[in-house]
């Protein structure tokens, strides 16, 4: 099959910190360099890997780096990774919203970058003249937005409202509307950044059916970014995965999905002291966690073992009732069970409890988990309030047994088979 | 065959060539420069009373405040034209241009959300501008006309020396928008990375406004080396003109006309080439 996108040695620099203090004299000297001196760029040769977690010397990152990789064209591509590995800059790149550092880019056919629904609206104007600016700017022409005019409307489900400005619409409604445009654009390459993510469950079905037809029934090539395994499961026939702005992994989508839940860039310590980065914005902190240890020092545990938590929590106000719950996240990145806890503690202004916090026997199959916790009253039906939540606080292992063990679990797949393993009992009964 | 580049239709390179323009592409989405014309002047006054009658308020206030400030107080001469029809043909040429000018300059700020979701040709932006500006000045042109008729055909008839060189007016307004255009796009693509130079602009355009003959005529000015630094100003000679052509008053130069246009088609030049290299990798820098 012919080749529809070819990726050669991309790469992207970053700058760090305050674009535009300073950059007269880096544009100096860097001037002073490449054109004078006729030498390599020296803000080039100093720039870092990028990980977003560890403090680096240098000003300057690679957003990506060494990126080489071909598409065939019919293939739908998903790019897997974390936060800031770069899936974005290579769709930017790729969409041409911004130039790459090094390296070049060939693609074959018209490329069509959707990085956002509904680009452009603007908000006086009716979903009509929307449609109609939305398109151009996607690249469609006047003629070709005119004859899919009625399928654009019909697939957005907002007949009704056409002729309205679409500032009355509700934010579910532009997304629609948004939507419906991008869909109708017929691109031989369509770029797509985790916009399926937006809208209602029966509009998302309906963008993902669309999406299949694209790419199943018209023969497109697709590279789409999500974080949703499921959807780049039954979209995708091939994944790259990136971390820290380098491919780690090109190949088969059952493969590069198992690759990237299982690599999952777990800091199994014993010891955790919890810092802002770790909380979750726009809470009060009237009482917050400041750190959590496990008391077994592997911090892997059999399934069904107990895991038995330290957690510090330290309040600058009177609390009766407070409780600590928790949720474990699969290395997918998807929340498996959640607690309401029911053991509270009073703790007053100043005070630092530290709690014994036992997960008792998780039943979670093999693999790599995380806890979150949130530190707060009340429950469900009285209503909560968290005074903070921390989000992936502590990671532990749940170990795999040997083979002979017990062969089912042993050969667990958890992409299909879930994260919890069920115990039933059965009996003959007639 | 697949090492040969035309098998691909998009090439993405961390640098282009100097002057790798595609015109092509320009030309492929002029439906969008439509469209973006379309939404400049339809949104600009939504949900107000007077609507496009704003167009008209503007000038006529302006003219009223010249008349009374360099007209009644300052007693700058004319050039013996009526006052309301002098200052009005320097308003209406100069808005023109200044409104251009600025809305051109903040091209990459104002749609950096546009631009840093979705590729087109950035030039179609400010080109659009510069198209849908044509309107409001289409509309304070129709103005000027009405009160030119009026004074020539009831308040003075006959005394205003319109002459051949009225049929310039297509080609002074073309020079008009590419001046405006060119500085825009010079500017825009200067302020991406240093933003004081968006701050000097809107000073330096109220400045430029008095080194141009719009409130006083080029024949009041007599020092020789004012008369040299305003003959530089590219707008000087198209104003003149048109004042001339129109008017019938005025020096009229094909000089100062040739150098205008000169001025333009090289400020074009560099401004594209500029614009060009910018907007490549604007988002990292906006």
């Amino acid at each position: 099959m012919a080749t529809a996108i070819e990726f050669e040695n991309i790469g992207k620099l970053y700058r760090l910190g305050l674009v535009g203090t300073g950059t007269l004299s880096h544009d100096l000297k860097r001037w002073w360099t490449t054109s004078i001196r006729r030498q390599p760029d020296p803000y080039l040769r100093i720039g870092e890997q990028n990980d977003r977690s560890v403090r680096g010397q240098s000003d300057y990152v690679w957003a990506l780096k060494d990126i080489d990789f071909k598409v065939e064209q019919g293939d739908v591509v998903g790019i897997i990774g974390r936060n800031g590995a770069g899936k974005s800059t290579l769709l930017k790149i790729l969409s041409r919203v911004t130039a790459p550092t090094t390296g070049t880019i060939r693609a074959r056919g018209r490329i069509g970058s959707l990085l956002e629904v509904g680009t452009g609206f603007h908000p006086e104007m009716t979903g009509r003249e929307n449609i109609y600016l939305n398109g151009a700017i996607l690249g469609m022409t006047k003629e070709e937005i005119t004859r899919k005019l009625d399928e654009i409307i019909d697939f957005s489900g907002c007949e009704r409202y056409i002729d309205t400005p679409v500032k009355r619409y509700s934010s579910g409604m532009m997304v629609r509307l948004g939507f419906a445009v991008a869909a109708h654009l017929d691109p031989e390459i369509l770029v797509v950044d985790e916009v399926l993510a937006v809208g209602d469950a029966e509009f998302q079905k309906k963008a993902i059916g669309k999406m299949q037809d694209i790419s199943k029934g018209e023969g497109r090539t697709v590279l789409l970014v999500s974080h949703n395994m499921a959807n780049i499961r039954s979209l995708c026939n091939r994944c790259v995965v990136l971390d820290k702005g380098v491919t780690t992994f090109v190949g088969d989508t059952g493969e590069a999905v198992a690759y990237y839940t299982q690599t999952f860039n777990i800091v199994k310590s014993q010891h955790v002291v919890v810092t802002d980065a770790m909380r979750d914005m726009g809470r009060t902190m009237a009482a917050k966690m400041i750190s959590v240890s496990q008391v077994k020092e592997s911090c892997t545990y059999a399934s069904d073992e107990d895991i038995v938590l330290r957690i510090k929590i330290e309040s600058s106000i009177n609390i009766s009732e407070c409780r600590v719950n928790c949720t474990i996240d699969s290395s997918s990145d998807t929340p498996i069970c959640t607690n309401s806890s029911v053991n509270f503690f009073d703790i007053s202004a100043g005070e630092t409890k530290e709690i014994e916090y036992t997960i008792l026997n998780p039943g979670l199959t093999w693999g790599k988990y995380s806890v979150s916790f949130s530190v707060g009253t009340g429950n469900m039906t009285t209503g909560e309030t968290n005074f903070d939540v921390v989000r992936n606080a502590i990671f532990f292992e749940i170990d795999r047994p040997s083979a002979t063990s017990n062969t089912a679990y042993a050969k667990w797949n958890a992409d299909s088979w879930g994260n919890i393993y069920l115990h039933t009992k059965q009996k003959i009964i007639s | 065959m697949k090492n040969d580049d035309k098998y691909w239709s998009t090439v993405i390179k961390p640098k282009s060539s100097l002057f790798s323009v595609d015109w092509g592409e320009l030309w492929q989405y002029r439906d969008l420069a439509a469209m973006f014309v379309r939404r400049n002047i339809t949104t600009q006054y939504k949900q107000t009373v007077l609507g496009p009658l704003w167009y008209l308020v503007q000038p006529v206030l302006t003219v009223v405040m010249y008349m009374f400030v360099f007209g009644g107080i300052a007693k700058i001469s004319t050039d013996g034209l009526p006052q309301p029809l002098f200052y009005l043909s320097g308003v209406c040429l100069w808005g023109y241009f200044s409104d251009c000018l600025n809305r051109t300059s903040n091209t990459f700020v104002d749609n950096a959300g546009i631009f840093g979701k979705v590729y087109f040709p950035r030039l179609i932006v400010p080109i659009a501008n510069v198209i849908s500006n044509l309107v409001r000045f289409g509309i304070q042109l129709g103005l000027f006309l009405i009160v030119y008729l009026v004074y020539q055909l009831f308040v003075m008839p006959g005394q205003i020396h319109t002459n051949i060189y009225a049929l310039l007016f297509p080609l002074l307004v073309v020079m008009l928008a590419g001046l405006a255009l060119g500085f825009g796009i010079l500017f825009s693509s200067l302020t991406t990375k240093y933003r004081d130079l968006q701050l000097l602009l809107s000073f330096f355009v109220s400045l430029w406004m008095y080194a141009t003959p719009i409130i006083y005529p080029m024949s009041t000015v007599t020092n020789s080396y004012a008369k040299l630094a305003m003959s530089l100003n590219p707008l000087t000679g198209i104003v003149e003109a048109f004042r001339y052509g129109v008017l019938g008053v005025g020096n009229f130069s094909w000089g100062l006309l040739a150098y205008s246009f000169v001025f333009m088609v090289v400020l074009l030049l560099v401004g594209v080439v500029l614009f060009n290299r910018v907007q490549r990798s604007f988002m990292d820098t906006v």
